[in-house]
C-alpha cells in the first residue's frame, strides 16, 4: 500500500450519527471476493431504494465523485466486517471526517489507507451546514494535521501511530518479520510460564 | 519488593506484550485465533504472500455465520454453500482444527470456544468478529479485529494495538426479578451511547456481576462492543472455574490446580486506577428494550419514547429518522407495540440459561407470532431436547432449528422480511440487520418469549411470577 500525506477532492455531507458498518455494507454482499470490487454496494439500501434504483437526494449520488465524507458520531460502529472500509475505498472515498468512529473500523480504515479524522462536534456540524446538499473542494493535510476549506484552516484528531502508518504506507506484516526472534523467544516463555495456552497440533 | 498496582486489564495485557515500539504500539502475543467463513479475505491475504500459518494448533475454525438451520445436507443457495466450503478447505490445508458443518459441537464461535474450554482466563483471544468481547466474561482479553489484522495473526500469531484506555463499570445491589444481564446491558449503552466506552476495556464489578451466572456474563461482556469498548472484562472467580472444569481443551490433573493458581490472581488489585468509573444501581433496571436503530435507542419497557420535538439538532434528526424506520411514534408508549414475530438464539443470547428462561415464560402457553429458536450451538440443542424445551418452544408453536448466527444477521437466508417487526435477543437493531427494512427490537429472551405469547411488546415480569 503506498503512503499519501496529501488527499484533495470534493467533500460531501452524510449528516447522519451511527452509521454503522451494516448500513455501510449489507451483510447479503459480504460473500463477493475482494477483487470483483465493493464500490457497487457502499450504503447499498441509502442509495438505492427496493427496486434498485438510484434515490436522486441521497448525498453518494448526487456527487459520484465525492473523495472526502463528512458525516456524525460513532461513524462505522458495530461488525469489525472490513468489507465497509473496501466499500468506502472502492467507490472512491479517501478520507471520513467525524466526532468518532468504531474502534474496529478506524483501525481496519487506516490498514486500507482510509483516513478515519476526529474533528469535534461543533466543527462537523459547522461543516455539514457549510456543504449542504452540494460539495465542495476540501484538502486534507496529514503532515500538519488540518483540513483546509476555502480559507479555514481545521485541525483534525489522528492517533500519532495511525498518521505515521497511513504516510509511510506500512504494511503491518512486513513490519513484523523484523521481529521473529522476538516473537519466538515470547512463545517459548509463554509455554513454560501459561502453559495452558498452548494446544496440542491436530492430528 | 512493592509492584505498582494494577487493573485485570493491565495484568493481561502485560503478559501478552512481545515489545512496544517507540511510537507507542504494542505487539501481542495471540493464544487463541478464531476463524469462521468471513475470514476467506484474510485467507486470499495469505494466499497471495504465500505465506503458511504461523500457529495451526492455535487456530481454531468453525462454521457459525452462514450455516444453514435447516435442510443442511443439501445447500441450496451456492453463495452459502462456497463460503462454508472455502472455510473448511483453508482451514484442512493449512493443518488447522475446524469444527464444521458436520461436527457435533458446531456452533457460534462465541459459544463454542467456552464450552469446548478454548477459552480460558488471562489469555489473548482474537477473530474477525466484533462479539469476540463475549470471551472477557472469563478474565481472557478478547477483541474483534478485521481481515487485514486476521491475515497478520494467521501470519505471525501476534498482533500491533494501541494500549487502550480503562474503564471499570460497577453494578451494585441486585437485579429484580426477571431482570438479566440482556437488560443491565442495553440499560448502561442507553446511559453512556453506543460509543460511550470507545476507545476503552471495560472491566464489569461490583455484587450484581460477581452474582451472574458465566452464561449471564457472556452476555454482558458480549454486549461491550455496543457500547463502543474495546473489550469487556470479568475476573475469574469460582462460578468461572466451576464452569470451565472438565471441558475438553480446558487443562486437568495437577495443570489444572497450577492454571487455577495463576488464575486467582486475574483481580484488580487495589489501588489501582481506572481512566475512567462509572456506578449503576442494579435494583433501578427494568426490562429494557429497543425502540430504535443503534443499541443506544433503548428504554425500559414501562417507559414511553421521546419526542424529537423536545430533542436538539443531530440528537433530533436521529430519533425523527430512527422512528420513521421503526414506524413508531413520538411520545408512545413502547409497551403493547403489536410484533410480526420472534427469534430466540445468537451468541449474545443462545446458550442453554437463555433457553430455559424463555422455555419458562413459553410453557404451557401459545405464541400469538410465529418465531424461530436457533440455539448457539449443537451443544446446547441437545442439552435443550434432553431438558425437553424443545418441545416447549414447538408446542408453543415456534420452529425449532439448528445452530448458527441465523436471524441475527441473516447471512444463511433466515431472514425478517421488510417492514416486518421482530422481537429479537440478539446484539443489533441496525437498519437493515435482519433484513432489508426489517424492524428489530433487541431484548432478553425472557421478554423475546413475553412478546411472542402476547403479540406484542410486553414486561415478562407478571408473565414469570411464581415460574423462575
Amino acid at each position: 500500500m503506498a503512503g499519501f500525506s496529501i488527499i484533495e477532492g470534493p467533500a460531501v455531507a452524510l449528516p447522519q450519527d451511527n452509521i454503522d458498518t451494516d448500513q455501510l455494507i449489507p451483510a447479503r454482499f459480504m460473500s463477493v471476493p475482494r477483487k470483483d470490487g465493493y464500490g457497487p454496494y457502499l450504503l447499498h439500501d441509502l442509495r438505492f431504494d427496493d427496486s434498485g434504483t438510484p434515490r436522486p437526494n441521497m448525498a453518494l449520488n448526487r456527487h459520484p465523485d465525492a473523495r472526502i465524507l463528512v458525516t456524525r458520531r460513532n461513524f462505522g460502529s458495530g461488525s469489525s466486517r472490513e468489507a465497509a472500509v473496501y466499500a468506502l475505498v472502492d467507490f472512491g472515498i479517501q478520507a471520513v471526517l467525524a466526532p468518532s468512529f468504531g474502534d474496529i473500523f478506524a483501525s481496519n480504515a487506516v490498514n486500507n489507507g482510509l483516513l478515519p479524522a476526529r474533528l469535534p462536534e461543533e466543527q462537523i456540524e459547522a461543516l455539514i451546514a457549510r456543504l449542504g446538499e452540494g460539495s465542495a473542494v476540501m484538502t486534507v493535510d496529514l503532515t500538519d494535521g488540518v483540513i483546509r476549506i476555502g480559507n479555514e484552516v481545521i485541525p483534525f484528531d489522528l492517533d500519532p501511530i495511525w498518521r505515521l502508518k497511513l504516510i509511510n504506507g506500512w504494511d503491518d506484516i512486513d513490519m513484523t518479520a523484523s521481529h521473529g526472534t522476538a516473537i519466538a523467544a515470547f512463545r517459548s516463555e509463554r509455554a513454560k510460564s501459561a502453559p495452558y495456552a498452548m494446544l496440542p497440533q491436530e492430528t | 519488593m512493592t509492584t505498582h498496582p494494577r487493573t485485570l486489564f493491565g495484568k493481561v495485557w502485560d503478559a501478552h506484550e512481545v515489545l512496544r515500539r517507540e511510537d507507542g504500539a504494542s505487539l501481542l502475543w495471540v493464544d487463541r485465533h478464531l476463524v469462521h467463513e468471513g475470514s476467506h479475505h484474510a485467507f486470499a491475504k495469505l494466499a497471495e504472500r504465500g505465506l503458511p500459518v504461523a500457529e495451526p494448533a492455535l487456530t481454531i475454525g468453525v462454521v457459525d455465520h452462514y450455516a444453514p438451520t435447516r435442510n443442511r445436507d443439501r445447500i441450496n443457495d451456492p453463495d452459502i454453500a462456497r463460503m462454508i466450503r472455502t472455510l473448511e478447505e483453508n482451514t484442512a490445508r493449512h493443518g488447522i482444527r475446524c469444527f464444521g458443518m458436520r461436527d457435533p459441537r458446531q456452533g457460534i464461535v462465541h459459544v463454542m470456544g467456552p464450552e469446548q474450554g478454548l477459552t480460558l482466563p488471562g489469555l489473548l483471544i482474537n477473530c474477525g468478529d466484533s462479539h469476540t468481547s463475549t470471551h472477557g466474561a472469563f478474565g481472557a482479553l478478547a477483541f474483534g479485529i478485521g481481515a487485514t489484522e486476521v491475515a497478520h495473526v494467521l501470519a505471525t500469531q501476534t498482533i500491533w494495538q494501541k494500549r487502550p484506555k480503562t474503564m471499570r463499570i460497577t453494578v451494585t445491589g441486585q437485579l429484580g426479578p426477571s431482570v438479566t444481564a440482556k437488560d443491565l446491558a442495553l440499560s448502561w449503552i442507553a446511559q453512556l451511547g453506543a460509543d460511550g466506552a470507545r476507545g476503552h476495556a471495560i472491566e464489569y464489578a461490583g455484587p450484581v456481576i460477581e452474582a451472574l451466572s458465566m452464561e449471564g456474563r457472556m452476555t454482558l461482556c458480549n454486549l461491550s462492543i455496543e457500547g463502543g469498548a474495546r473489550c469487556g472484562m470479568i475476573a475469574p472467580d469460582d462460578v468461572t472455574f466451576a464452569y470451565i472444569q472438565g471441558r475438553p481443551y480446558a487443562p486437568s490433573g495437577t495443570a489444572w490446580d497450577a492454571a487455577v493458581a495463576d488464575w486467582r490472581a486475574l483481580t484488580t488489585d487495589a489501588g489501582a486506577t481506572f481512566d475512567r468509573e462509572v456506578t449503576l444501581d442494579g435494583a433501578a433496571i427494568a426490562p429494557t428494550v429497543t425502540w430504535g436503530t443503534s443499541p443506544e435507542e433503548a428504554l425500559p419497557i414501562t417507559a414511553s419514547l421521546p419526542d424529537p420535538a423536545n430533542l436538539h439538532g443531530a440528537r433530533a434528526d436521529q430519533a425523527r429518522a430512527a422512528m420513521d424506520y421503526m414506524g413508531l411514534t413520538p411520545g408512545q408508549r413502547i409497551e403493547g407495540t403489536p410484533v410480526d414475530q420472534v427469534f430466540i438464539g445468537s451468541c449474545t443470547n443462545g446458550r442453554i440459561e437463555d433457553l430455559r428462561m424463555a422455555a419458562a415464560v413459553l410453557a404451557g402457553r401459545r405464541a400469538k407470532v410465529p418465531g424461530l429458536v436457533s440455539p448457539g450451538s449443537a451443544l446446547v440443542k441437545a442439552q435443550a431436547e434432553q431438558e425437553g424445551l424443545d418441545r416447549i418452544f414447538t408446542e408453543a408453536g415456534l420452529e425449532w432449528v439448528a445452530a448458527g448466527c441465523s436471524m441475527c444477521v441473516g447471512m444463511n437466508g433466515d431472514l425478517v422480511a421488510p417492514g416486518k417487526r421482530c422481537a429479537s435477543s440478539t446484539n443489533r437493531n441496525f437498519k437493515g440487520r435482519q433484513g432489508r427494512g426489517a424492524r428489530t427490537h433487541l431484548m432478553s429472551p425472557a421478554m423475546v418469549a413475553a412478546a411472542a405469547v402476547t403479540g406484542t411488546l410486553t414486561d415478562v415480569r407478571p408473565l414469570l411470577e411464581g415460574r423462575v
